[in-house]
């Protein structure tokens, strides 16, 4: 496995990887079922993603610390028995905090367990990596999410129900564009975030050939 | 050394299994009175809302025997919550009632109000109807005045509703115990008119003519807002 010396520094880029480079939703497209599924306004979004991040960390914590013991062969169910026990642990305190938003987020809470980014991490992170780094990269991977998830979140609010957070932002006057809260509203807002992103990513690199072009 | 490998793959499993459940446990003991008092208050506040007037509640259970009981946890029958005002006056009763709607049951919380034998409000509690039309039944004006005084009177018999209540196509409402449909959701607002009637035809009858017992039964000491 470690045919690669792992480096043991924490870097600002073990924290910002997940945020920008591997965004897990923008760049690694991971995770999609929630990114699409709870998306329809900012509070859920917000909660899916700080629950996410809760589970995350905590579970790459665990992962990290037990690295050494768990034998290769067992070492996926081990990881799901992890982030399981951390997702029915959010899903109790989810309940103790907020009646309401449980009942908005219902089954998605424990369909966490299946999210692919928190195995992702554990597998080609916290299984690697010493504890605090472990959990510094999910932390950022969390961010990224969470970041991800308000961006749709806000945007499929604001048009799909012309509020932002419950309140209301335009007068009585305003008549919702109702697909954005319907399940082809996530995939259109995806899909413009998407195409907004490449848009910067393709304005940078001819930005930077022609620089080349100037000083060659 | 297969034997060996074994051993670590029970032990490690074993052992975070172990954990896990240690883990559980203990969060799970530590957040159940939360959780028990979150879904009291979302309860309590659901039924002060929808019975106008009231500033405490009472739960109540109607077993199989037909009696009145003082709800304690884990009880089975009919829920009942009783409304009163700062006099211990009985302005009205809360019942549940729930249909299948669009997509996924309707379930929701109305009030009785003895003094016009009608249901004063309602108050959708869970539902999944498709956002923007079928969960109209919540926010369209129009359709919620339905249920400002919603005709449920008991029949000389007392085992029934008069009139069943039923829901009707948009702009034909001409009876007191007809809801007006929202054009558009008419499923959804039949599943309303449908879980109320469900309900009301079987709760009323017997809620009724224990509306005396229920008045008398208010404490200002339990019945705290």
């Amino acid at each position: 496995m470690s045919l690669i010396k792992q480096d043991d520094r924490i870097t600002v880029d073990t924290f910002l990887e997940g945020i920008w480079r591997e965004n897990p939703v923008f760049v690694m497209m991971l995770g999609m079922c929630p990114v699409l599924a709870v998306t329809n306004s900012a509070i859920n979004a917000l909660a899916m993603g700080l629950a996410t991040t809760f589970v995350l960390i905590t579970s790459s914590l665990l992962v990290s610390l037990f690295r050494n013991l768990i034998p290769s062969e067992v070492r996926i169910a081990t990881y799901i028995v992890i982030i399981a026990t951390f997702v029915t642990i959010v899903d109790y305190i989810i309940q103790a905090l907020s009646q309401d938003v449980y009942n908005a987020l219902g089954a998605f809470i424990q369909l966490i367990v299946v999210n692919c980014i928190i195995l992702g991490r554990a597998e080609a992170c916290a299984s690697r990596n010493k504890p605090v780094k472990s959990m510094v990269n999910a932390a950022g991977m969390g961010l990224g999410f969470t970041l991800a998830l308000l961006c749709l979140g806000v945007v499929r609010e604001i048009l799909g129900s012309g509020s932002l957070f419950g309140l209301p932002l335009f007068g009585e006057q305003f008549q919702p564009w109702v697909v954005m809260v319907l399940p082809p509203g996530g995939f259109l807002v995806l899909g413009g975030w998407l195409l907004f992103f490449e848009w910067l990513k393709t304005r940078k690199q001819q930005s930077l050939a022609a620089e080349g072009v100037t000083h060659g | 050394m297969s034997s060996k490998t074994s051993t670590a793959m029970i032990a490690t499993l074993g052992f975070v299994t172990a954990l896990s459940g240690f883990l559980i446990v203990t969060v799970y003991q530590a957040t159940k009175p939360a959780i028990e008092e979150n879904k009291r208050l979302s309860i309590q506040k659901t039924v002060l809302e929808v019975i106008k007037g009231a500033t405490a509640d009472k739960h109540f259970i109607i077993n199989d025997k037909g009696e009145l009981l003082e709800a304690v946890p884990g009880m089975k029958g009919i829920n009942i919550y009783a409304g009163y005002d700062a006099r211990g006056k009985l302005m009205g009763v809360a019942v549940e009632g729930s249909a299948q709607g669009y997509s996924g049951s309707v379930d929701t919380i109305y009030a009785y109000t003895p003094a016009c034998e009608c249901i004063t409000g309602i108050k959708v509690i869970k539902q999944t109807e498709t956002p923007g039309l079928g969960d109209k039944v919540i926010t369209d004006k129009n359709f919620v005045a339905n249920f400002d005084k919603l005709e449920a009177k008991v029949n000389a018999a007392g085992d029934a509703l008069a009139n069943a209540i039923v829901a009707v196509k948009h702009g034909a409402k001409h009876n007191p115990w007809e809801i007006d449909a929202i054009s558009g959701a008419t499923i959804s607002s039949k599943a309303i008119a449908k879980g109320l009637n469900g309900s009301a035809q079987q709760v009323l009858p017997k809620v009724v003519p224990l509306l005396p017992t229920i008045e008398s039964k208010f404490t200002s000491e339990g019945a705290k807002p």
